[in-house]
């Protein structure tokens, strides 16, 4: 089983990290749901979160977001550093840390409202009032998501009617419109088809030349195709990390070899 | 699919590259051998690092490619005959560096015979290996069945040449060290012409999804 200090070591080539977790203990009541986990997430990369069901990937994902606080009984202990500053530490404005690195979920979850007042939403609660800035916001963050040509003449068409592809896209695009540094996605094309899938691999592709991208996700195939990095989780603890290509072909730990095999897992 | 596809066009690319630099080497080493020209060889020679290290480099990408995208119908089937296609590169670059060292050697003696028949199988095993790159590279199965059709004649050959250098050796016993050299060097090249079909075999294969070893007809 690989200590905290041997998944840190496999990270020296990483290059810069965006975030840097150490020592993260999690608890949902008495029960120990992330155990000691070091981790640095590489920046302007795609790091793909992967391992069984209930091993703790969502906990984690979360963890970095504080979106778990709402938990009731879940507590948080370590350290997780975005640039520097501890997202755990006390005083942190979570409006502030949510607008920076931002979520998106399993199942698209857009307001009902329309794809206009859905992307201006975040900017206009960040106080940006300027009719004219913000519809150049929001035409911005559709064409970060390919969506600008389709929609473009259905600015106020409601969200809700669009194709669940589109509203994965523009649930992306509400995210991108607050100009935040990391995604998280977790389990993001669980509810799409796999052509759809295909199609936000590949903006995950363009979009991770400005962002930082964290995913969750069950599907090894999409950790092996969309991934940069990879870590895998096992009972809440985090067994390996590396780049993809030798997570996939060459892997050190045999538990990453039993899981990426199929064997077990 | 856009970023396998570009993974995809990269790994040809290389090993077009490495096909390249591996033509070239047969080329030298025939001029080398038939011009005993010292400088051709030892080109051969300062280049044979890079084809190793090509082979090398392009397996590893293979494999990631494997690994990473699960390719299925003609991308699974580019992949493992590129994996193939790389092998006998590497191994017609090997065969190449031997024709230089036997080429050496006869250059430090005086000539043989007149070769003959030894550059007119030199030219067929390389207008083989340049005929299978060029299947590969226009995924054209009719131009990997002309390479596998010219083989019968690379093998005529090298018996024809067997046979004269060992009446050569019985008539002048003093020349058998040098006809024995230039044996080798003809059985080298004739090796170069199998790997050739090799490689003829596996774009068929890629192409058609036909695998044609080891039949004395390739299918039309």
């Amino acid at each position: 089983m690989s200590t905290s200090a041997d998944v840190l070591d496999s990270q020296r080539s990483a290059g810069e990290a965006k975030i840097r977790v150490r020592g993260l203990d999690a608890y949902y009541g008495s029960f120990h749901a992330l155990k000691s986990i070091a981790l640095d997430i590489p920046s302007h990369a795609i790091t793909a979160i992967i391992g069984p069901s209930g091993c703790g990937k969502t906990t984690l994902l979360r963890c970095f977001n504080r979106m778990n606080d709402g938990i009731r009984g879940f507590r948080a202990e370590g350290e997780i550093r975005l640039d520097g500053i501890d997202v755990l530490g006390r005083g942190v404005e979570l409006t502030e840390l949510r607008k920076r690195v931002g979520m998106v979920f399993q199942r698209p979850n857009p307001f009902p409202l329309s794809v206009f007042e859905n992307v201006g939403y975040g900017p206009r609660v960040h106080g940006q009032g300027n009719s004219s800035r913000l519809v150049g916001i929001v035409e911005r963050c559709l064409h970060a998501t390919g969506l600008w040509d389709d929609l473009k003449d259905r600015l106020g068409q409601n969200a809700l009617s669009l194709t669940p592809e589109q509203q994965q896209r523009l649930c992306i695009s509400r995210l991108l419109a607050v100009e935040p540094e990391v995604l998280l996605m977790d389990e993001p094309c669980s509810a799409l088809d796999p052509i759809a899938t295909a199609r936000i691999e590949e903006l995950m592709q363009e979009l991770k030349r400005r962002y930082t991208i964290i995913i969750v996700t069950h599907n090894m195939q999409q950790a092996s195709r969309a991934s940069d990095y990879c870590g895998l989780m096992w009972l809440g603890e985090l067994v390996e990390f590396a780049d993809t290509p030798t997570i996939f072909t060459r892997p050190h730990n045999p538990r990453t070899e039993g899981y990426v095999t199929g064997r077990f897992g | 699919m856009r970023y396998f596809q570009e993974e995809l066009n990269e790994l040809q690319r290389r090993l077009l590259e490495m096909g390249g630099l591996v033509e070239s080497a047969v080329h030298r080493s025939v001029v080398s051998l038939v011009e005993r020209n010292e400088a051709e060889a030892e080109a051969v020679l300062r280049n044979e690092a890079r084809i190793n290290q090509m082979e090398i480099e392009i397996d590893d990408f293979a494999v990631t490619l494997l690994a990473c995208y699960q390719p299925m119908a003609t991308d699974l089937r580019f992949l493992t005959a590129a994996i193939k296609i790389n092998h006998a590169l590497e191994r017609i670059g090997d065969l190449a560096v031997n024709v230089v060292k036997r080429a050496l050697r006869l250059i430090r003696e005086p000539p043989v015979k007149a070769l003959i028949d030894i550059p007119r199988m030199a030219a067929l095993a390389e207008t083989m290996v340049r005929g299978s790159l060029d299947a590969f590279v226009k995924r054209d199965s009719a131009l990997a069945r002309q390479v596998l059709l010219s083989d019968d004649a690379v093998d005529d050959l090298l018996d024809a040449i067997q046979d004269e250098l060992a009446r050569f050796m019985q008539q002048d016993p003093a020349t058998v060290s040098r006809a024995l050299v230039l044996l080798l060097a003809a059985r080298n090249l004739e090796r170069i012409a199998d790997h050739a079909t090799n490689i003829a075999e596996d774009v068929i294969f890629l192409v058609q999804g036909v695998d044609v070893r080891h039949h004395a007809e390739p299918p039309s």
